[in-house]
């Protein structure tokens, strides 16, 4: 079982590789946001698999936790800085032509 | 028998995050891979978080059930955030204006 949890925490740290490409390169930024998020929900669910790996769950259990809240105040006050065209003007005018909705 | 359980919820999980993270790689636009990060996350987190508490209870105690009670409630607070963190990214993209992915002859019109 534990090469099992190893097995899957390598997965989850591969899958996590892949997402920070979006994070990186993504054209607009809340394409990067939408990678960082991806990374963040990963995070916390591999903070517990660490717990287990070293068998101290009681401990990361917590730290996961803190971790999750600190995840999604993060979020939200960057997309409530991001949400009047900060930053998208860059690469807007090639990937996304402007529209005004009501 | 609670191995084999917890087996197979933590490999559900995994199917869902990599079905998420195929999603953020390959959709086309913004909005869509939203949807994929969106839903999938909180999905794989659920599976794979209940797997981890149910393998956790192993050595049946009052400290085992307590950890996995607290690993079901950051689950529970999953649930809660990422519907929310994902609405905020949504609403951030439309108020800034970002239009929707449409196919190729409906832009031509």
């Amino acid at each position: 079982m534990h090469g099992f949890f190893l097995g899957a925490a390598l997965f989850l740290i591969l899958l996590m590789a892949l997402s920070l490409y979006r994070a990186a390169y993504g054209p607009t930024v809340v394409d990067r946001l939408v990678g960082a998020n991806a990374i963040g929900s990963k995070t916390v669910v591999l903070l517990i698999i660490i717990g287990h790996l070293f068998s101290r769950e009681d401990m990361f259990v917590d730290i996961a936790l803190a971790y999750a809240m600190l995840n999604f105040i993060a979020v939200l006050a960057a997309s409530r800085y991001f949400h009047k065209r900060k930053g998208l003007d860059a690469v807007e005018e090639e990937i996304t032509p402007r529209i005004h909705w009501d | 028998m609670l191995d084999l359980l917890a087996v197979l919820l933590t490999l559900g999980g995994l199917v869902f995050f990599a079905g998420a993270t195929m999603g953020i790689l390959r959709f086309p636009d913004f909005y869509t891979r939203l949807h994929a990060a969106g839903k999938l996350d909180t999905l794989g987190a659920l599976l794979t978080m209940a797997g981890l508490a149910v393998y956790n209870l192993h050595p049946f105690s009052i400290t085992t059930l307590l950890t996995s009670l607290k690993i079901g409630f950051a689950v529970g607070f999953i649930f809660i955030a990422s519907p929310t963190a994902t609405h905020a990214i949504v609403d951030a993209g439309v108020r800034a204006g970002l239009r929707p992915w449409v196919k190729q002859e409906d832009e031509q019109k």
